[in-house]
């Protein structure tokens, strides 16, 4: 009964949807948003949510209880389990993971109806009405193609299990946070249609629409970050990051996220860049759907073939036509009925958000064009590869000017500026990042270049980032100020791991005898031991290594080599040893003919920076978030305490004319 | 207040994204409706083969060297290795192409004698010659990315095609075909 | 949505390179340079530098010094002695792309078919530039 509960519950909620699009249409058509119709679509986006929660709830129930007359479970589930592997078990599928997704858009769909009142009414009601059309898709795609409450018609005895390489506390996690990230931006892409539609793009929409762009952000921030330390430590190979298709699409939504929050900022503030806030809110979403479909239809890597499908695939390419391609025929028709929005001088801060927002689109631009380009050039039969020779340095083109403009924009004032004013404020970043670059030739004077410049832009960024705080009264600084700082400042961590890891890593391969010692970079590590090991479902010989840090004590690391026995399959488990100034990366390969061991070992000074720099970036993006609803809520406060003292003194109101 | 300024110059730029989403939905329509295959193929096809010169990989068979495809008439030269599984799916077809008299020689790649003999004895024996490539150094020359790939070499030591993949049954014409092709010089 | 399932394949991706596949793998020792560094660090330095450039074509999606794949660890091998043989990094590409054509190299060269790869950072800019000329007031004191 509980599989038919839930997909019953699914049926109900996408037939809410049907009637929120339909009366929010409607109303729109009418042309007064306050109609009898009108009234209805708030209740119908907010029941949503609950609907679909509880369906969600339901399936996450059969998979705990391993209830093997349902498909979806006895495919992927096992009832000797872990627990919390049962419960990750829920998505850790295409159908659960869709239910997942579509619990989150319902319940932001019902958030966003219950509190969302600063929008002019006709405004809300065509963003709802867009909403309404993006689940409907998505409701479409589940219930006719993605079923999860399937039922088997005789139940099987056992269930085949979870993918071993999936049962990862890490892995669990990770898909939910990106989902969080894209729903977020498709509710940024509905306020974008919505004010589209109703021609109402300037300040108080991109008040509105701030805090998703945030939210979704700051979850797209710690996704990627978190998926590049996980491809770190699994690969065995000491990258983080290697250009590979995955990994751009996971790129592209968050570098437009990130110029559609500098847009919006400056939208919301000072009424400029209309047109293109709207843009990159419809862009933002693509992104995510277009990087979700090129992973999936394996039109990209489809040498792995038998983890894609390419019907799906297609699926997705219907929706995101629909969705993109309508959003896009709508903004030419009605982009050039928008106004501009305010102009500024070329000295100004909204200038130095425009030179951060072209830099990011053009990267976007880059990134999007060196992963189709082997598709491009394969229809004329030609096969090339776009890896990091290109989009480093490309990348880099634009990254670089962007750093300085992040260095200099927060100091100006809005509108116009002159740099005589802030002039004196930046000697210091700008002497440091010259001290560094020689400092940096001296000493290592075979550094590349985009190393070299990553360097010395990293520590002057560091100081520059702070220097908004200098000479404030700290206690009174707002939080989103707060919040940008953080940002900025975690942006030159990051980079400076990036550049240091590049610039000064030190790799040793070698075979080695038990017993023997080996020096990399300033650690010695002497093989201690080679013992076998069995998991659950692998066997592995485990290295003991000893290692010393210059004449430090001893740390053991333990890295493996496993064989998992279900697939049968090899992987290298690392072993890391961390410090303050960087991280020791062990591998212990096979063993050869001559009885000794393949060890490779990378010394890389200051890497965990590169992450530390993702979560502060992430950080700073929770602060901003807070402030910025946090003073929503106060404004929303005092409006309703005036509206309650002007119901009080009627009178008074009407003889001393509107308060505000 | 702002003057909504005429946006008279840019009206195009306003179509643009959805004329860039066009192309993108043409590229990747384009591209699910005619995947590329996946294979790579060699550059080589058209050039001389490069110079090698392969120990024995069989005791009762001698090593190859490029001389050997320099006699003037064509041979193939199949890249196999007795660990390979599509390569035994292959041997049949070999078979009958070297009864049908074109000399078939072998390259055999990281493989071990005691692998290749047990290989040899179970699924035949058609090569003139097998050479023993344990670093892959013949087949990187060759620009060859798996096992098994079958090169038609003409007479004067060039490269004139190069099958991937196991040689199935509907194979075998084309290759008799580019063999016959290869008699004539370039 | 499908993540679990984009994790899946970049797991697969991975566990593939590492081990290759294994109903063909091979028993014979790597060859001698594949998992050996060049005795000069100024040499080996170029031809890491070089690998984690070139594509290993068994993988497909790595680059051969990010492989396990025996063919990788064979490149590996032919990459280190033609560097320390004094070849140049770049003539060895050119080998491999004599050999593979362009799909080896992650540096992609600029032919008839990949121009608009180079010319993209410039179309860009000057599009930037068309399209927001128009938002910036001329002087510092011209108000909107």
């Amino acid at each position: 009964m509980i599989a038919e509960a839930g997909l019953a519950l699914l049926w109900f909620a996408a037939a809410l949807a049907v009637l929120q699009l339909f009366t929010s249409l409607m109303t729109l058509r009418g042309g007064d948003g306050s109609g009898e119709m009108g009234g209805i679509v708030r209740p119908a986006a907010i029941m949503q949510g609950p609907l679909v929660a509880l369906s969600f709830a339901m399936l996450m129930w059969l998979f705990i209880r391993t209830d093997l007359s349902v498909l979806l479970v006895a495919a992927n589930s096992h009832s000797a389990k872990p627990f919390i592997f049962k419960v990750a078990g829920t998505w850790g599928n295409h159908e659960g993971s869709m239910l997942l997704w579509v619990t989150v858009m319902a319940l932001s769909g019902s958030f966003l109806a219950l509190v969302e009142r600063r929008l002019p009414e006709r405004t809300m009601i065509a963003t709802l009405a867009a909403q309404a059309f993006v689940s409907l898709g998505f409701y479409a795609f589940l219930l006719f193609s993605s079923n999860p409450f399937e039922r088997l018609l005789t139940p099987v005895a056992e269930g085949n299990g979870l993918n071993p390489l999936l049962q990862d506390i890490g892995l669990a996690f990770h898909p939910p946070t990106l989902y969080v990230g894209y729903v977020g931006l498709s509710v940024a892409f509905s306020f974008a249609v919505g004010a589209l539609i109703t021609r109402e793009v300037g300040p108080a929409f991109a008040r509105a629409m701030r805090p998703w762009v945030l939210g979704s952000w700051i979850f797209l921030t710690i996704g990627i970050t978190a998926g590049s330390y996980w491809a770190y430590y699994e690969l065995g190979w000491g990258g983080w990051w290697f250009w590979d298709p995955v990994e751009n699409a996971s790129l592209m939504p968050w570098l437009a996220a990130t110029a559609l929050l500098h847009s919006a900022s400056v939208l919301a503030s000072r009424d400029a860049l209309r047109t293109w806030t709207i843009m990159l809110g419809v862009v933002a979403f693509s992104m995510s759907m277009v990087g979700t479909f090129l992973v999936r239809s394996g039109i990209l890597t489809s040498v792995h073939a038998f983890a894609v499908d390419p019907e799906r695939g297609t699926f997705i390419l219907a929706l995101l036509t629909i969705y993109i391609g309508g959003a896009l025929a709508l903004f030419g028709a009605r982009a050039s009925t928008v106004s501009e929005g305010k102009r500024f001088s070329i000295v100004s801060r909204e200038a130095g958000l425009v030179v951060n927002n072209v830099a990011l689109t053009a990267i976007l631009g880059i990134v999007l064009l060196g992963t189709l380009y082997p598709l491009l050039t394969e229809a004329f039969d030609t096969k090339v590869s776009v890896g990091p020779p290109y989009f480093n340095p490309v990348g880099a083109i634009f990254a670089f000017p962007m750093f300085v403009a992040l260095a200099i924009g927060p100091l100006l004032r809005w509108r116009s500026d002159r740099f005589g004013r802030i002039g004196k404020r930046l000697i210091l970043p700008a002497v440091v990042t010259v001290i560094v670059l020689g400092g940096a030739l001296m000493f290592a004077p075979d550094i590349h270049i985009l190393p070299l410049l990553g360097l010395g832009m990293a520590i002057g960024l560091g100081i520059a980032s702070l220097v908004p705080l200098f000479g404030r009264n700290l206690l009174r600084t707002p939080l989103p100020t707060y919040g940008m700082v953080l940002g900025h400042f975690g942006l030159a961590v990051a980079l400076f791991g990036m550049a240091s890891e590049s610039a000064f890593s030190t790799e040793k391969l070698v075979a080695a005898n038990v017993g023997d010692r080996v020096d990399v970079g300033p650690w010695s590590i002497e093989l201690t031991s080679m013992e076998p090991v069995a998991g659950p479902n692998w066997t592995a010989l485990e290295a003991t290594m000893t290692a010393r840090y210059e004449d430090g004590s001893p740390v053991m690391l333990h890295p493996q080599s496993r064989t998992f026995t279900q697939p049968q399959q090899t992987t290298s488990e690392s072993a890391l040893s961390t410090r303050w100034n960087g991280q020791l990366y062990a591998v212990v390969g096979e063993e050869g003919a001559d009885g000794r061991w393949q060890l490779r070992l990378w010394w890389k000074p200051f890497v965990p920076l590169v992450w530390l720099g993702g979560l502060l970036i992430a950080l700073g993006g929770v602060l901003a978030l807070i402030g910025r609803v946090a003073g929503d809520v106060r404004r929303g406060l005092q409006r309703r305490r005036i509206a309650m003292r002007r119901e009080s003194k009627p009178l008074a109101a009407a003889t001393t004319g509107p308060a505000e | 207040m702002t003057a909504p300024d005429a946006p008279k110059g840019k009206r195009w730029a306003i179509w643009l994204p959805l004329v860039l989403f066009g192309a993108f939905f043409a590229l990747v329509m384009n591209g699910l409706i005619r995947p590329a295959d996946r294979e790579i193929e060699s550059a080589m096809v058209g050039k001389p083969l490069p110079v090698f010169d392969l120990a024995p990989g069989s005791p009762d068979r001698p090593g190859l060297a490029t001389d050997a495809f320099r006699q003037g008439r064509p041979r193939l030269l199949n890249i196999f290795a007795s660990w390979c599984v599509p390569c035994a799916a292959e041997a049949p077809q070999l078979d009958a192409i070297a009864k049908s008299g074109v000399p078939i020689d072998g390259v055999a790649i990281r493989d071990r004698e005691e692998d290749l003999a047990r290989f040899l004895a179970r699924h035949g024996n058609p090569f003139a010659s097998i050479g023993k490539d344990d670093i892959s150094e013949v087949q990187l020359g060759l620009g060859s990315s798996g096992v098994p790939e079958t090169f038609v070499i003409d007479g004067s030591g060039t490269i004139r095609y190069q099958h991937i993949g196991p040689i199935m049954d509907r194979d075998v014409a084309k290759i008799l075909a580019e063999v016959e092709r290869a008699e004539k010089p370039l | 949505m499908h993540m679990l399932a984009r994790l899946a394949l970049f797991a697969t991706l991975i566990v593939s390179a590492l081990a290759g596949p294994l109903a063909a793998q091979d028993q014979l020792p790597p060859a001698p340079y594949a998992y050996r560094q060049l005795e000069d660090p100024a040499q080996e330095a170029k031809a890491q530098e070089l690998m984690e450039t070139l594509r290993c074509l068994k993988c497909q999606s790595q680059s051969i010094a990010d492989s396990d794949a025996s063919m990788a660890g064979d490149m590996r091998n032919q990459v280190r002695l033609k560097i320390k043989a004094g070849e140049d990094p770049e003539a060895i590409r050119g080998w491999l792309i004599e050999r593979y054509g362009d799909y080896v190299s992650y540096k992609p060269e600029l032919t008839a078919l990949t121009w608009p790869l180079f010319a993209a950072p410039l179309v860009l800019l000057l599009l930037a530039i068309m399209l927001l000329r128009r938002r910036f007031t001329r002087g510092v004191g011209d108000n909107d």
